[in-house]
């Protein structure tokens, strides 16, 4: 399944802290673009010599203007392309393409209040789901962590427009989320939302589950990069075509280089769409997905091809 | 296309009938000569004139009929539209949505102009004119889901997404085919799906609940579903079986042709775009046995996907008990030729 695509340009660039741009991206051709719902992401297609780079990045700016959308792009420490060249390269007035978006983080709105955990770049989803939570006049906090003020985006302007409800955390000055204090005692009903580094997710993840929170009223989004690995080959049991697979690319990657249209929706690991069975494999499965269960990635018959990949000669895929 | 919206009814008198051209535009539910479950989801593209496909919302020739029965069944059950309070946003998504559909495809019945968030609907046949603020529910009569769907022919669900599931969580539904919104209110999808036999072993509901989930704006798809329906009544609900279930046992092979019809529900699902929930519309068709064997192609299907039903299939959809007499009378219409593929008369 191809998504859906809109042209765009990319009518504003601007660093907004260290190794953090925010990309303004309007229509072209279009008087506005998709209504969307706080939480929802997009995937950037940015072309690059002979590659097409595709990114998830989430919506950040209001989900009640939509004459256009803005994201935010920190720098990878190893990036693979994508980062790199919104860092680097892009300019403004460029034209790219996007997908309309798709909500994989959306608010339980059935809940009477949210506490929001936002962790760097992780703050991005949180933005449009605070105009969101704004505009619908329910009761939300935000604890956002950074490690410091030159390297932490939008505090300022977060502080400004939502006061008192905005935590924020500098870690070089030994401030951290006080998330005990926060797991306890808060009325039934509150929903908590996590967004940030793997390691902060699992904090508040176990951190919820220790202090009794049910399952259901605990939120996060963990989109993964593909990591890199050795190369190997991708055989298809039904077209009978082979692909080559480099160290940097993802299988998905390798598949839509060689003009083959595999399913997609977030590129991270997390939404399921692209599982896809496996005939046979020489070698070690590197599972580096969210989606499947362990009992699934221990049986070995099924791959998410977005992030994860073979440490070995050959995998065969039911494609 | 001039509709002509026709003075009938769905109760009492049973005066409801297709015109030629309302047969023709039936969605006929069997591309082959045989009937099993299948994931049968396709893109909800506009198809072919003159058919239900033709457009998104399809508003047919019993448009105020139908409408004037909705009404008579909220009146003595309002509890057939039901909305849990975190839905207001997706009723508001579904008021765009009818609204635009409507407007855009059947222009001079219905008008829609837009100022931001001030808006001017006029619906000419039902003579409902409303200017309201998008967004405010104060500024319309009723509730935004009750209000547009008393004007759209079809039952809507509310679906809400979370937790990697679907949750009926607000609707209207007064044309259904015993089931009960009141009943599965709340309920996750395969928690309202239970009762349908054979479909869980083959792995249906895992495999379209995740489809489902994985719905993008601007990519709503179709299924079609069916029944057989003693009567022309839209409402058989479970609320109301006294009323159409003894209907089952009045069937002898001299009325087969009026009072057996072959009820089909064109499905439709869009992802709303606010809300991020999905509207689950079930936009229902009754063909009378009569009216169905007028198309030659229809009556040598219909007869033999009868006559080969998997028992379980036809028990779950209640015709067990006239299913024989209606073989019988669509046997005469059944002159053992070969049919074509797919769904449209030849």
């Amino acid at each position: 399944m191809t998504t859906n695509q809109i042209r765009v340009r990319v009518a504003e660039v601007e660093t907004v802290a260290a190794q953090i741009r925010r990309l303004k991206l309007v229509p072209i051709g279009m008087s506005g673009l998709p209504d969307f719902s706080g939480g929802a992401h997009t995937i950037l297609s940015i072309p690059d010599g002979e590659r097409t780079l595709r990114n998830p990045y989430s919506l950040m700016s209001s989900p009640y203007d939509t004459s256009s959308y803005e994201v935010s792009v920190l720098k990878a420490a190893e990036s693979r392309g994508g980062s790199a060249f919104i860092h680097d390269k892009i300019r403004e007035g460029l034209p790219i393409t996007i997908s309309a978006p798709v909500n994989l983080f959306p608010v339980d709105r059935r809940a009477r209040r949210h506490i929001l955990i936002a962790g760097g770049i992780g703050i991005t989803p949180f933005m449009s789901i605070m105009r969101q939570l704004e505009h619908d006049d329910v009761p939300f906090e935000l604890h956002y962590g950074m490690r410091s003020q030159e390297r932490g985006a939008y505090w300022r302007q977060l502080r400004e427009t939502y006061g008192h409800r905005v935590h924020i955390y500098f870690e070089d000055q030994g401030q951290t989320i006080p998330l005990k204090t926060l797991l306890d005692g808060q009325p039934l009903g509150t929903h908590v939302y996590v967004c940030g580094p793997s390691t902060m997710i699992d904090w508040v993840l176990n951190g919820a589950r220790d202090a009794g929170w049910p399952a259901e009223n605990v939120h996060y989004e963990r989109f993964s990069a593909p990591p890199p690995g050795t190369s190997f080959t991708v055989e298809l049991a039904r077209s009978g075509k082979t692909v080559p697979v480099g160290p940097h690319q993802s299988m998905l990657e390798a598949l839509e280089a060689a003009g083959i249209d595999a399913p997609y929706l977030c590129r991270g690991g997390a939404c399921g769409q692209c599982e896809t069975r496996i005939v046979s494999c020489a070698g070690a499965i590197q599972h580096n997905d969210h989606y499947l269960s362990d009992a699934e990635k221990a049986a070995g018959d099924k791959i998410m091809i977005c992030v994860s990949r073979v440490d070995g000669s050959t995998v065969t895929l039911d494609l | 296309m001039g509709l002509m919206f026709k003075d009938e009814t769905y109760r009492g008198d049973f005066t409801f009938a297709n015109s030629p051209a309302a047969i023709r535009h039936f969605p006929f539910p069997f591309h082959e000569d045989k009937y099993m479950y299948a994931v049968n989801i396709e893109p909800h593209v506009p198809g072919r004139k003159g058919t239900a496909y033709e457009f998104p919302i399809d508003i047919d020739e019993h448009y105020l009929a139908d409408m004037r029965d909705r009404a008579i069944t909220l009146a003595e059950d309002p509890l057939r539209c039901q909305s849990l309070p975190h839905m207001l946003a997706a009723e508001w998504d579904l008021v765009e949505l009818l609204m635009t559909s409507m407007a855009r495809d059947y222009p001079e019945h219905f008008s829609l102009t837009r100022d931001g968030d001030q808006w001017h609907w006029i619906n000419r046949p039902m003579k409902i004119e409303d200017k309201f603020t998008f967004g405010n529910v104060a500024t319309l009569p009723l509730r935004p889901m009750e209000y547009i769907t008393r004007q759209c022919q079809g039952d809507f669900c509310l679906l809400d997404q979370r937790d990697g599931d679907l949750w009926m969580d607000a609707g209207i539904v007064t044309s259904q085919a015993d089931w009960s919104l009141d009943f599965d209110i709340g309920m996750s999808f395969k928690e309202w799906h239970a009762p349908v036999p054979m479909a869980h072993e083959i792995g249906i509901f895992d495999r379209a609940l995740k489809f489902l989930l994985a719905m993008q704006i601007g990519h709503p798809v179709r299924r079609l579903n069916w029944t057989m329906t003693i009567n022309p009544r839209l409402d058989t609900a479970p609320e109301t079986y006294p009323k159409w279930g003894i209907d089952r046992t009045t069937v002898t092979p001299e009325n087969v042709g009026d009072k057996v019809h072959l009820r089909v529900e064109l499905q439709a699902l869009w992802r709303l775009p606010r809300s991020n929930a999905i509207v689950f519309s079930i936009r229902g068709y009754l063909l009378k046995m009569r009216e169905l064997v007028t198309i030659p192609k229809w009556s040598r299907r219909m007869h033999r996907v009868l006559k080969t039903l998997p028992p379980e299939i036809a028990a779950y959809k209640g015709l067990s008990r006239y299913q024989q007499t209606t073989i019988d009378w669509l046997s005469k219409y059944d002159d053992g030729q070969p049919t074509s593929l797919g769904f449209f008369p030849d």
